[in-house]
């Protein structure tokens, strides 16, 4: 009975000459992954235009409610929103939104050091979540793949898409 | 010794008690991180030392609140008793020959008295505060400490058999030649687990209990008055501290360093063995708790008194 109670004391005394696992955090900082859910951003895709097409799926996605957008559209065709609005006074940084979104313009980034003494603050409209580069996935850009008919851009231009069948021909 | 030395040595136990169990806080913190593999605080001044200073602070400017449905005169006499009774203990330690506030010749009786009357502070301010949290803390408390009293009184009976004497300064005089922990280790034991159960410290801290009564007795109490229930907690261990020092391990005996210096030392050890123990056994059920004070403690205890005594008897 005694015996593993003496044992656990001696263990515990041992402890004392291990190195604490603590980081001392605002000197030194943990690793972060480049999966971790932090901050919430808005990527371009390789041409440097805006991914999002407002499509309303991340506000959807939300849980929480923390996203608003208005869809917009572009003389050509192509969707962006009007804008683009995430509370993050509210945000639990699930990361739904960036499984949501077909375009990969919506991504969570490792960074987590956003507190503010202004709760308004937190509220981050479009320009503050719009990022330069192309974020997780540099190559992509919907347009391009997508069989979307733009101004600039017909049916069967797109990559690895073929040209639209003609039904009423039996011809191959 | 001119007419300010009484003076000087109430206010210097008094003030060295306070500030010890102030600064006991800060060791436990920082012990029990060493001990988890943490730092614990160590951001508020040098080594986080001012920590102690800080709490101090922000418990004076809390709010110090008494439930509407809280027996009002006694919520607000419980923590003074814990503190008096406590402090009252310490004007018996003889830290050095010559300091140390007074010497009654059953100095050791007044202690075990000292502690035994701290238990009304436990129980009142869990009957008082009203609340079932409270109240289940201060009957555990009641019956904890009763039972643990009992054989506390009884293993420094052999210490006693062993100097001829309940005055304190004698018990270490006696122990020139051998310090009592020696012929008296069951004592030591036992006197230990006693001094862990009347301080209700750790591993017997079932009134309070955080994890299924809340806080037990002090659930309700907030400010200074729970300040005093802490720094009297703390006092308590410094207290049982010196006291087994005092017993069992020849109090200011020792070579070379100036006794106060020895006192000093060996109180310490035994404050972080108190911290060891805190941070290593989880707290027993209830009712192991008093089978293991009633069918195990005072048998070992009565065994241990009446061999000291035959020993005594036929070589003393």
């Amino acid at each position: 009975m005694f015996t593993s109670a003496f044992q656990t004391i001696w263990k515990v005394f041992l402890h004392m000459f291990q190195k604490p696992e603590t980081i001392q955090y605002p000197e030194e900082k943990s690793y972060l992954p480049p999966r971790w859910r932090g901050r919430i951003v808005l990527t371009r895709d390789p041409d440097g235009a805006e991914r999002c097409v407002a499509c309303y799926l991340c506000a959807v996605a939300c849980p929480v409610d923390c996203i608003s957008l208005q869809a917009t559209e572009e003389e050509d065709g192509r969707r962006y929103p009007e804008f683009f609005r995430i509370n993050f006074s509210r945000c639990i940084f699930c990361g739904y939104c960036e499984e949501a979104c077909p375009t990969y313009a919506i991504q969570l980034t490792p960074d987590f050091e956003m507190s503010e003494s202004n709760r308004q603050n937190l509220v981050y409209e479009k320009e503050d979540l719009l990022i330069d580069g192309p974020g997780k996935y540099p190559d992509y850009n919907f347009y391009r793949v997508s069989g979307l008919e733009l101004a600039d851009k017909d049916k069967g231009e797109a990559l690895n898409e073929n040209k639209p069948v003609d039904i009423r021909s039996l011809l191959p | 010794m001119n007419a300010w030395s009484p003076w000087l040595n109430i206010f210097g136990v008094l003030f060295g008690a306070l500030t010890v169990a102030a600064l006991l806080i800060w060791v436990e913190r920082r012990l029990l991180a060493v001990w988890q593999d943490r730092y614990g605080p160590n951001r508020v001044g040098p080594f986080g030392l001012l920590q102690v200073v800080a709490d101090v602070i922000k418990i004076l400017t809390k709010e110090d609140w008494i439930p509407p449905f809280a027996d009002r005169p006694v919520f607000v006499l419980a923590p003074a008793v814990v503190m008096t009774t406590v402090l009252m203990s310490f004007a018996l330690v003889p830290f050095a020959p010559g300091i140390g506030v007074v010497d009654f010749n059953i100095g050791l009786l007044f202690f075990l008295a000292m502690s035994s009357l701290s238990v009304y502070s436990v129980m009142l301010a869990g009957w008082s505060s009203n609340s079932k949290y409270s109240l289940l803390g201060g009957m555990r408390s009641a019956a904890q400490m009763l039972s643990y009293e009992v054989f506390m009184g009884l293993s420094v009976a052999g210490v006693v058999v062993l100097a001829g004497s309940f005055s304190l300064r004698d018990i270490v005089e006696a122990q020139r030649n051998v310090w009592f922990f020696i012929p008296q280790f069951l004592g030591l034991l036992t006197f230990l687990l006693a001094g862990l159960a009347e301080t209700h410290r750790l591993p017997f801290d079932l009134p309070e209990a955080e994890s299924e009564l809340i806080a037990g007795y002090h659930s309700e109490y907030s400010g200074m008055k729970f300040g005093m229930f802490f720094v009297g907690e703390y006092l308590g261990i410094a207290l049982i501290s010196s006291f087994i020092v005092t017993l069992f391990f020849g109090g200011w005996l020792g070579p070379f360093l100036p006794p106060i210096v020895w006192f000093a030392l060996k109180t310490l050890v035994f404050i972080c063995l108190f911290i060891l123990l805190r941070a290593s056994l989880p707290r027993p059920r209830f009712d192991q708790l008093m089978a293991f004070a009633w069918k195990t403690m005072l048998p070992l205890t009565l065994l241990n008194l009446v061999v000291t005594g035959g020993l005594v008897l036929i070589f003393g």
